[in-house]
Formats: structure tokens, C-alpha cells, sequence
């Protein structure tokens, strides 16, 4: 393959970095060698720790403002002049020149990587000045022109207005356009998607895709996510642990992985659509584990319903003025209704600010909802004192997005699982001490992390003793609130399939709060979408996924990237409709939700709100 | 003993040995000294720089500045440490409450502090000192009240941070009750900052003792303090430089040794800065 490539752009050949530990140098990239020819999309996808960030900063030759150093290997580009030149060895006057101007870079965070106490024009202007010699009316001309290119609507107004006033799908791409500035031969995007929301990460992956097309620039794309892998590659670089593990073309690395690890990492995605047809949720594939739980997880012949979930309203106050008074509300939680079954699964998928958190938070009480009702097994929580609510916590548990978060530092492991427990006067003594280590083997940690602090577990690890916590009260309910969405793919598929075995096991119900439709349809038994505080539509798996009825679950569906290179969705502009503002002033009264029955338990919001 | 380790690293040696060094004097000097050693006048030698007879000198009515500083470790110490102790028994209590609950409770709390705050705190002190008569005790309670609105602002920073955290969350869901929610989950994770400016006031607290005892409501004369010391040489410092430098000296040395010893501490007390150099 490599003999009929043109001249390349980019050749790493034997990178080494290293970061300096507290007991010696720390290798973050071990020999790492691949190209990039011009015009061409190179991924590199890996892991969280796999040295994909590193490489591409080495590149940049920033790296080193991270403490990294590049102690072996050559990182040659081609210059202007065609000469290729070695970056690692560059001095810092030639390295200026090529950052933003040969190379451009756009990073993960739309937030951050914007300087919040300029215009947007002051911060696209900079570059051109610098590196182009525009004066300041031909470098506003080209801002004007690249807010253009990036297809942001009203640049002008644009230009004058701060990053706060734009959204997060509008400043990523004012960022590639400043990166685009001065018409970079390479365009390095280290997850330039991650943090955004999947119908803004298709029209962004669609804009990268486009200008790479129409300049010709190539792009280095650094990313964890198969899924946009598939979308946007031409060429993939597979890293693990700091080392290059496979290198191809997209549709052969996708079809005839030729190492174990792509395959197990392939195995691990989720593709959206590949449960059609199936009635029950499925376990995760895991290369080298047996499947083998699929039946126990099929719908009860009789179901039973646990949660009840009766017009669920809930409102934040936004306060405001001298006097902190009460200005406007925001419509969090909108005339929510649903039942969830004993030993189900029930999924709320939706964007960020849908309210699927806060619908989640609101039936755990968490938050105070504003009215209506919820029922776990018959007992109306809403009408519980401060003293009853905590007993009846017993039997409703939570897990958390961050695991990093959710656990107290400063207390053991052992300690934090059995909190819950001694919270609730089920064991103490030695029989607590046993049901503390019994949990730890039921989520597959030894018992030697039972004395450890938080941070001497990995975020996998975390998570399954937040799970551990969740379990220690033998609970009803487990409320998940994305609960997987910050593991790495392959821990992802572990935790997913020890929820689904306990849910075999003990019959407990979850309500599985995600943004990712992949890995809904693969673990739930009922789906309720999202929308503006409101359901827009809830139905079986089968009737939402394959027979979607509400044009925002279609906006959704269409807008996720799907792991197979050779079914590219993300390709022609797309532009879909901005998500309005659920804040409204005091008094404000929207319409109850209402819903037609397309199928026996299908529901379809018809009016008010909603997309339709 | 590998949770201790943060104490054998230069840092941490430094500040446990300055921090020993201070408490050991202020607690045997007094003992091993004869009691004129502060007071006794050498007409002969008032002013004098650092001689055989007077190693760190004498001031302007010829004592012994060593005797001085050895001897006035023990009050300046006693009042700075009990007064930090005690706006921090007020202090993170009202903080605490504050940042945990909010709403009213925080507003009226911190109204009442914000109060407090508006006063310079030496101006607090010496009204304080002044109703309830110069002595000791009253000059700790004095200095203890003024610093505790800085305090009680700082914890119900914290609290309020720690108390918006998810592992917080989860032991509410968990059915974790308020009392128990303070004491294992918000006391700890507020404890960094509060060490650090606990070690900070301890010094502000040594300074505003000499500030009441300027004015005649900390120390009396003749009796011996680093404040006091240090206000008295202001009139000398041309003349008699050491007359500020040796009780000035003593000062930095223990608010060095505490900051250090803090930081030790705070590390200490961290689980994720254990194991490590």
C-alpha cells in the first residue's frame, strides 16, 4: 500500500516521548512510526493512556509545555519549499512559523480553547496578523470570509460578540476556522467532538470532512470513538499503552483487524441498528468472555410495574436583580409519564440540557420536582417527610456519570460500600464486613482493594465500586445517570454487561439515563427520547429504534455516527435545528403532554413543544 | 509508617524541627530561667549590638535580647495558638452549617460575619480588649473573635464547593443523615484550606498581639513578648537595627516552620498524596 502513496506530507518515524516521573522518566510514545500524505485523513484511535494526545503534541512540538520530552525519532514535514524538515530538532522561531500557520490544530474543549475577554474577531484576527501581515481591515475581511467557509449564520454579528454568546456547536467552529486561517496543510483534531452533543458532532465531523475536501489539507484526527473513526478515516493508526499496534486503510482494519486488540476493541463498539429484530437486551461482545445471560433478560411474561412516573414536573428557579428574586424559571423536567417494570430496563436518551438528569435526579428526590406524582412500589415518594424519604432511599439507588467524583476521597473503599448499609442498620460488625467483600466479589474486584482510597483505582474500577454501593442495600431501583459515558470502550462493555448479569440475578430495575443511542438499544427493554424537558417519544426498543414515529428521534438517529466505514452517514453539510431555550418567565404555562398511540405502548408526543 | 513519609522530606523535617525548636522554648524556657532574666536592666550596655556578654545584643534599657526571645516565646506562642483554636472552634462550626445548608440560614449567618468583616480586625480586637479589660485571656478571646469571620468565610466557601459534589450526592441517596454527612464527608474535604490559613493567621495572630500590647491592652510591660518587642524598637531601628531583628527573626522563623509543618500536614492527611516522595 505504502509504494503507491505520493511524496508524504508527515513522517513520524520512531517517536519516543518521555515525561518525567517522580522515579525516573515516565515513556508515554515508544516507537511509534506512520505517515500522512497529503490530502489525506489519518486517524489515530486508542484508549485513554494509549499516547494518541502525546503523539499529535509532539508533532506541534507542544508537548514539551506539558513537561514531555521528545528524546528519540524523527518528526519530518514537508515545508512549502518541499524540503522536509525534522520538527523534533526545530528551533523555537521556526516551530512559531508553523504552528497555526502550516499546521493547525483545534482542540477538545469549545469552552476552553476560546479566550473568554476577547471578540471573536480580535481572537481570529491575531493569527493573520502574525502570521499573514494583514492589515486590520483585510484581516476582519477574512475572518468575515472563514465564518463563512464554516458556515456560521450572521457573521458579522458574529464577529463582535464574545464566545459565552455562542453556543458550543457555534465555537467549535469558530475554532476551526481560526485554524483554518491560514490555510494549514495539516489540520490536527485532538477529539474535537467529544464534548459535544451528537447531532452538533455530525454537522462538525461533516464541516471537518468538507474543507478537508475543498483545500486539500490532510487531517491528523485523534479520537477514542470507532464510530467517527468509520465516518471520517481514510487511514487508521491503532495505539495502546504508548505503542503503535496496527496500522491500515480504514475498510481493512474495520473488516480483517490483523491484531488482537483491534479486535477487541472493535468487538466492544456498539453499532447502532444491530439489534434489530431482537427482543431482549444483549451483553456487550468481550473477546475471550462467554456470552451467556441473553435469556434471563427477556420481558417478564406478566409485567410488573415498579416505577410509576405521573406527569413529572420540574422547575429551577433562575434568580436575578439586587434582590436575588425568583426572574424566570427554567422548564428542567416537563410533564414526564412512565412506567418501569420489575427486572427492566427503561432508557432515557436525549441531548445535553433534555432533562434527563434532572428526571432522574427529580424521582430520587434529589430534586425537589414542582408536581406530580412517583410511585416505587406503591409508596408515593413526593408525599414522603425528610425522615421517611431517607428510609425509602433504601430501595432506590443512584450511580453516577464521573467516577472520579462520585467517591470521597478521603474514605476507604471498604467504608464508602458500606455506608448505605450501616445508613440503613442492615449489618454491622463482622456480618458487615463479610456483605462489604461479598458486594467487592460481585463486581469483580478483589478484596484487596476493600482498604484502598479512591485514587488507586482506575475510572473502570471506580465505577464498579460506585455500582458495589449502589447494590449494598439490595435496592429495587438503580437510577444510572450515564453512568458508563467517561470509560474507555472496552471497560464500558464490562460494566454494561455486569449491570445486565445483576439485573439477571436480582431483578432490579434500572432506569438508564445516556446520550449514546448505541449503547441504549443494546441494553434496554424500553426507551423513552428526550426532548426540551418533555418525552417525545417512548415505546419498546423495537418500536423506537425501528420504527421511529417523531422527527427529533429520527434527527437523532440520523445524526450517530455508525462504526462501519462502509455505511457513511456524515457526509453533505448537515444543519440541524438548534435546541431552544427551556427558560421561560415566571407564570409561563405550556400545555400538558400529549400523546398518540401509534403501537400497543407506543407513544408519539403530537403537541405542544417537541420537534414535530 | 509510610503515611508519615511526607515528614522526612526536606520540607517536612524543616517545619517539624522549627516547629519543635519554638514549642520546646516556649515551654522550658520559663523553667530553666531564672525569672529577672527578661527584665533585668544592664545600664551599662543599653543599646548594645551582639557582644560576648549579650549574644543578640540589648535594647534601649540594656536587657538581654536573648533572654527576651527565649522568654517571650511562651506568651506570644500561648496567645497566637489559642486564639487561632478559637476562631476556628467558632469558625468552622458557623461555616460549616452555612455552606451545607444555605438559604436562610447562610444569609443570616453571613450577614453576622459580614458584619464582623467590616471592622478592621485590630480595630475589633482592641474595642474587645477594651470593654473587657487588659489580660491575657481576654486579649486571646480579642484576637480569637476578629479572626473568626475570615475563617468562617473560608469554610463556607469550601463547604459550599464540597457540599455541590457528586460523592456528596450519592451518600444522600445513599440515606447518609446530615450529622453523619458533615463529619465523613464535608470535614475532611474541607480540611487543606483550612490548615493553610490556620498557619497564616497563627502569624497575623503574633502580630496583632504586639499591635494590643503597642497600645497597652495585650502584655504588660515588663514583661516579655515578640510583639511587644517589636513595637518597641520601632523609635531604634537606625541606632539599633538588631532591637527589631532578633524578635522579628524569632516571628518569621515560626510562621516559616508552621507554614512548612502545615503543608506537611495538609499532605499527610491526604490519601492521594500518600505513597508518593
Amino acid at each position: 500500500m505504502l509504494d503507491d502513496m505520493p511524496a508524504p506530507l508527515v513522517e513520524i518515524d520512531g517517536l519516543r516521548v518521555e515525561f518525567r516521573g517522580e522515579t525516573g522518566p515516565i515513556v508515554a510514545v515508544e516507537d511509534v512510526s506512520f505517515s500522512i500524505a497529503p490530502g489525506e485523513t489519518v486517524c489515530v484511535v486508542g484508549e485513554s493512556g494509549s499516547g494518541k494526545s502525546v503523539t499529535s503534541l509532539s508533532l506541534m512540538r507542544l508537548v514539551e509545555f506539558g513537561g514531555g520530552r521528545i528524546v528519540g525519532g524523527a518528526l519530518r514535514f514537508a515545508r512549502p519549499d518541499g524540503r522536509m524538515a525534522d520538527l523534533s530538532e526545530a528551533d523555537d522561531g521556526t516551530m512559531r512559523n508553523i504552528r497555526g500557520n502550516e499546521i493547525g490544530m483545534i482542540f477538545q474543549e469549545p469552552m476552553t480553547s476560546l479566550n473568554p475577554v476577547f471578540t471573536i474577531e480580535r481572537q481570529m484576527t491575531d493569527g493573520l496578523r502574525l502570521h499573514r501581515r494583514l492589515s486590520g481591515g483585510a484581516a476582519r475581511a477574512r475572518a468575515l470570509e472563514l465564518l463563512r467557509e464554516v458556515r456560521i449564520p450572521e457573521p458579522e454579528r458574529r464577529l463582535r460578540q464574545y464566545p459565552h454568546e455562542l453556543s458550543g456547536g457555534m465555537r467549535q467552529r469558530v475554532v476551526i476556522a481560526m485554524a483554518m486561517a491560514c490555510r494549514p496543510r495539516l489540520l490536527i483534531a485532538d477529539e474535537p467532538t467529544t464534548a459535544l452533543d451528537v447531532t452538533i458532532q455530525a454537522e462538525i465531523l461533516a464541516l471537518i470532512d468538507r474543507l478537508k475536501r475543498e483545500t486539500g489539507m490532510a487531517v491528523l484526527f485523534i479520537t477514542h470513538d470507532m464510530a467517527v473513526v468509520a465516518q471520517m478515516a481514510d487511514r487508521v493508526v491503532v495505539m495502546y499503552r504508548g505503542k503503535l499496534v496496527e496500522e491500515g486503510p480504514v475498510g481493512r482494519i474495520f473488516a480483517a483487524p490483523s491484531q488482537d486488540y483491534t479486535r477487541a476493541l472493535l468487538a466492544a463498539v456498539p453499532r447502532l441498528g444491530e439489534m434489530r429484530g431482537k427482543a431482549a437486551p444483549e451483553p456487550m461482545r468481550i473477546v475471550g468472555a462467554d456470552p451467556g445471560m441473553a435469556r434471563s433478560l427477556e420481558p417478564a411474561a406478566r409485567p410488573e410495574p415498579l416505577l410509576e412516573v405521573r406527569n413529572l414536573t420540574t422547575r429551577f428557579p433562575v434568580k436575578g436583580g439586587v434582590l436575588r428574586r425568583t426572574v424566570a424559571q427554567v422548564h428542567a423536567v416537563e410533564d414526564v409519564s412512565f412506567i418501569l417494570n420489575r427486572g427492566e430496563t427503561l432508557a432515557l436518551v436525549g441531548e445535553s440540557g433534555c432533562g434527563k438528569s434532572s428526571c432522574g435526579r427529580s424521582i430520587l428526590r434529589l430534586v425537589e420536582p414542582s408536581s406530580g406524582s412517583v410511585t416505587v412500589g406503591g409508596t408515593d415518594i413526593l408525599a414522603l417527610s425528610p425522615h421517611d424519604l431517607r428510609l425509602a432511599r433504601r430501595h432506590m439507588q443512584m450511580v453516577f456519570q464521573d467516577p472520579f467524583a462520585s467517591l470521597n476521597p478521603y474514605m476507604r473503599l471498604a467504608d464508602q460500600v458500606a455506608e448505605p448499609i450501616t445508613n440503613f442498620g442492615l449489618a454491622r460488625g463482622t456480618d458487615l464486613t463479610d456483605r462489604v467483600a461479598m458486594l467487592f466479589d460481585r463486581v469483580e474486584l478483589p478484596r484487596s482493594f476493600l482498604r484502598r482510597f479512591p485514587h488507586e483505582l482506575s475510572g473502570g474500577q471506580r465505577q464498579r465500586v460506585a455500582i458495589a454501593r449502589a447494590l449494598a442495600a439490595n435496592p429495587k431501583l438503580i437510577v444510572a445517570d450515564e453512568a458508563v459515558s467517561a470509560l474507555d470502550v472496552s471497560v464500558q462493555a464490562q460494566v454494561l454487561n455486569l449491570m445486565m448479569e445483576l439485573q439477571a440475578d436480582f431483578g432490579i430495575s434500572f432506569l438508564f439515563i445516556s446520550h449514546d443511542m448505541a449503547v441504549v438499544e443494546r441494553v434496554s427493554h424500553r426507551v423513552g427520547v428526550m426532548y426540551l424537558g418533555r418525552i417525545v417519544e417512548i415505546g419498546s426498543r423495537a418500536q423506537v429504534f425501528e420504527n421511529p414515529q417523531h422527527s427529533y428521534t429520527r434527527a437523532l438517529m440520523s445524526a450517530v455516527p455508525v462504526a462501519d466505514p462502509a455505511r457513511r452517514t456524515i457526509r453533505d453539510d448537515l444543519n440541524f435545528r438548534p435546541i431552544p431555550s427551556p427558560v421561560f418567565p415566571l407564570g409561563h404555562e405550556p400545555g400538558p403532554s400529549v400523546y398518540a398511540e401509534v403501537g400497543p405502548g407506543h407513544l408519539v408526543l403530537t403537541e405542544p413543544g417537541g420537534a414535530a | 509508617m509510610k503515611v508519615l513519609r511526607p515528614f522526612l522530606t526536606p520540607k517536612g523535617a524543616i517545619g517539624v524541627l522549627l516547629v519543635g525548636a519554638v514549642l520546646v522554648i516556649a515551654l522550658l524556657a520559663p523553667l530553666l530561667l531564672p525569672d529577672t532574666a527578661a527584665t533585668q536592666m544592664d545600664m551599662r550596655a543599653r543599646l548594645s549590638p551582639p557582644t560576648l556578654a549579650h549574644p543578640l545584643g540589648t535594647d534601649q534599657l540594656g536587657r538581654d535580647l536573648m533572654y527576651r526571645v527565649l522568654l517571650g516565646a511562651q506568651t506570644s506562642i500561648f496567645i497566637a495558638v489559642s486564639a487561632v483554636v478559637m476562631s476556628i472552634v467558632i469558625g468552622l462550626p458557623l461555616g460549616i452549617v452555612s455552606g451545607y445548608y444555605g438559604g436562610w440560614t447562610d444569609n443570616v449567618l453571613m450577614r453576622l460575619v459580614d458584619t464582623l468583616l467590616s471592622f478592621p480586625a485590630l480595630l475589633l480586637a482592641l474595642t474587645i480588649s477594651a470593654v473587657l479589660g487588659p489580660n491575657l485571656q481576654n486579649t486571646i478571646i480579642a484576637i480569637g473573635v476578629a479572626f473568626t469571620p475570615f475563617l468562617a468565610r473560608i469554610i463556607r466557601g469550601e463547604a459550599l464547593r464540597v457540599a455541590q459534589m457528586p460523592y456528596v450526592e450519592a451518600a444522600r441517596a445513599a440515606g447518609t443523615t446530615d450529622g453523619k454527612m458533615i463529619l465523613r464527608h464535608i470535614l475532611p474535604n474541607i480540611m487543606p484550606p483550612v490548615i493553610v490559613q490556620s498557619t497564616i493567621s497563627l502569624a497575623f495572630a503574633i502580630l496583632a498581639e504586639a499591635g494590643l500590647s503597642f497600645l497597652g491592652l495585650g502584655t504588660q510591660p515588663p514583661n516579655a513578648s515578640w510583639g511587644l518587642m517589636i513595637q518597641a524598637s520601632r523609635d531604634y531601628l537606625d541606632r539599633a537595627p538588631w532591637t527589631a531583628l532578633v524578635p522579628g527573626a524569632a516571628v518569621a522563623l515560626t510562621v516559616l516552620g508552621l507554614n512548612m509543618f502545615g503543608d506537611v500536614l495538609r499532605d499527610v492527611l491526604d490519601p492521594r498524596m500518600r505513597g508518593r516522595g
